[in-house]
């Protein structure tokens, strides 16, 4: 399992890269290995504000169906509509092709709590 | 497999693997003799007119009737073994109620016939209705939801009417532990309510402080399942519903698990204002498979002015329909309800009798109970103590070896027996749900414990590819459920 320290990462498992004025959203590799096989990747609309802490995506697996929650509220400015076709990016590459969703940051920053890697990694271990 | 436990398995005799029936077909069909269009055909049903002939696959009649029980020999029923699906309550539905359902009588009547020509049919309705009300301690009945989450619906359209007469109107969110089966936020978001989700406390149970926090002005109902579906008993359930009401919400029980409670204890004496009732689980009626279903719901005085209508009422000795309600949500059923389910559940409660029924509970309860002793030292036992009607256990000992709950179900049906119920409850990781019903003796759970004893086992011993293989012994191994999942194939040919 990994856990790449260039990212953020929160409680529900989603992990943010922070560039700029933009964030990417994704879930963590440890919620990918839990969740099992994606089936279906449910994406927010483009344009949409997002409060902290909203489900702003829907995850099914073999499993269960769960909610992905907003790491950082902004608007949505684009979505990986790739997952459409391949939802198991979620699992082969939850850091990188796995991504779910960029936001705009909006103006009051506002998130939830994030983590950092080892903040993460303890958290894991608890 | 040692030999108690092949004593009860049930995948073991000749199976025939089987091709689709257009797979089958070799000729024009044999055995259908249509009688063709008599005269012209209408003017106005040209447009209908078939442009080539259907595609019905030749067969013979023994070729046909070969091909289904072939077929349904792949299946796993509670007659073929045991099936301790965990909060599906897979008892055994006794034969007896087949023959009572199949009466003249009662199954070449028709809905719409008058009511002085029926009335025995009404009678026995009308004591389901009863003896439901009863039972739950929420005395006003409707027999007519079709299935447990068309209950849930009904249930949660009372609710929204009852707050509407109050000039509630802002009252729109319905608050579900995240332990709850997953019709309930779907019957809430069906009903025009949005759900908010709260967290179960450490011991899988609601959480007071949680709940305190969510409830608010905007709060219509909390909607929950006791015992819960980590089969605990929600054992603040009267605190629980005072402070949803002092909050101005109902409480909506889903009734899925009254099977721990029938005869013993009263959800409407709990404090709830609403319960629906899966017949097709407690009371033994048919269970899945497409088959007629019913989840009747049950009210108290508070909701009684909105249940459905037509509803029926006896005078005397006579049964009839009241069809007006000035305040009622309407009908939700084309019918009263549907009433062969219902003969087989009056025939179920009938032969317990009221002094009998909470047998079904006690007997189901003891064992999961049994179950969950004998398992508990090699499986994790998430919440400690006593369970009610199913045990839940999860797959962390065994993640260790990089065996996980799938592989542990796969396996099971090696030895024998349908898998329980798999990674549900989301609360807690690899779930494991086995509810075992009052229908097994001692015997046969037995044999079942010994099976999960026998794959904890093989995984200490390392034989994890035996049980990464798993299934092994029936005609289809392990299927692969992400691709049916992402590239489904509906249709046939392709």
């Amino acid at each position: 399992m990994t856990i790449p320290a260039n990212l953020k990462y929160t409680k529900d498992h989603e992990w943010v890269r922070i560039d700029g004025d933009i964030a990417t959203f994704g879930i963590s590799d440890h919620a990918q290995e839990a969740l099992g096989d994606i089936v279906f990747v449910e994406l927010p609309d483009i344009g949409r504000e997002l409060d902290a802490g909203e489900a702003y995506a829907v995850v099914e697996s073999v499993k269960a169906v769960s909610d992905v929650y907003t790491p950082v509220a902004g608007e949505v400015v684009e979505v990986n509509d790739g997952l459409e076709a391949e939802p198991e990016h979620v699992n082969t590459d939850a850091y990188g092709a796995g991504w779910i969703a960029k936001v705009k940051i909006s103006a009051d920053t506002a998130s939830v709590e994030l983590m950092t890697d080892d903040e993460y990694t303890t958290f894991l271990e608890e | 497999m040692n030999n108690n436990t092949s004593k009860y398995s049930a995948t073991q005799g000749i199976q025939h693997e089987e091709a689709l029936l257009f797979e089958h077909a070799h000729e024009a069909p044999e055995s259908i003799h249509l009688p063709g269009v008599e005269g012209a055909v209408p003017e106005a049903l040209q447009a209908f007119m078939r442009q080539q002939p259907a595609n019905i696959p030749g067969l013979s009649e023994p070729e046909a009737v070969r091909h289904f029980v072939r077929l349904s020999q792949w299946n796993h029923g509670i007659e073929t073994g045991f099936y301790p699906l965990g909060s599906c309550t897979m008892k055994y539905n006794p034969r007896v109620n087949e023959q009572v359902a199949r009466l003249p009588g009662l199954a070449h009547i028709h809905p719409d016939q008058p009511e002085d020509t029926v009335q025995g049919a009404l009678e026995l309705l009308y004591e389901v209705q009863q003896w439901l009300g009863e039972i739950s301690g929420l005395p006003y009945v409707t027999l007519q939801p079709a299935a447990g989450a068309h209950g849930e619906l009904a249930g949660l359209m009372m609710i929204r009417a009852c707050l509407d007469a109050r000039g509630d109107t802002k009252r729109r969110t319905v608050l579900v532990p995240d332990s709850a089966h997953g019709t309930n936020p779907a019957s809430a978001a069906l009903c025009g309510m949005h759900t908010v989700e709260l967290k179960s406390g450490a011991d899988g149970r609601i959480d007071l402080a949680e709940l305190k926090a969510h409830l608010n002005n905007e709060t219509a109902a909390l909607m929950m399942t006791n015992p819960n579906t980590a089969g605990a008993f929600e054992s603040d359930i009267k605190e629980i519903c005072q402070l949803v009401h002092d909050a101005g919400g109902l409480v909506y029980g889903d009734g899925a698990n009254l099977n721990a409670l029938v005869g013993v204890a009263r959800p409407g004496d709990m404090g709830l204002d609403c319960l629906h009732i899966n017949v097709h689980k407690t009371f033994a009626t048919p269970h899945g498979g497409g088959g007629p279903g019913a989840g009747p719901v049950a009210v108290n005085d508070t909701l009684k002015p909105y249940l459905p209508v037509p509803r029926i009422v006896k005078d005397g000795e006579n049964y009839y329909l009241e069809s007006t309600s000035d305040t009622s949500i309407g009908s939700i059923l084309s019918t009263l309800g549907q009433s062969g389910v219902y003969v087989r559940a009056n025939a179920y409660i009938s032969a317990y009798g009221r002094q009998s029924l909470y047998k079904i509970a006690e007997d189901a309860v003891l064992n999961a109970n049994y179950v969950l002793h004998r398992l508990k030292d090699v499986y994790h036992v998430p919440f400690e103590g006593v369970c009610k009607h199913e045990c839940l256990l999860t797959d962390e000992l065994q993640n260790k070896h990089g065996i996980k709950t799938l592989d542990i179900a796969k396996r099971l049906i090696d030895l024998g027996f349908h898998p329980m119920t798999v990674y549900f409850p989301l609360i807690v990781h690899g779930a494991m749900l086995i509810e075992p019903t009052e229908t097994e003796s001692r015997e046969t759970l037995d044999s079942f414990c010994d099976a999960m004893l026998e794959i904890a086992a093989q995984c200490e011993a390392g034989e994890t590819d035996l049980l990464h293989d798993a299934p092994l012994s029936p005609i289809r191994r392990r299927l692969d459920e992400t691709q049916a999942a992402r590239k489904p194939v509906l249709v046939w040919p392709q």
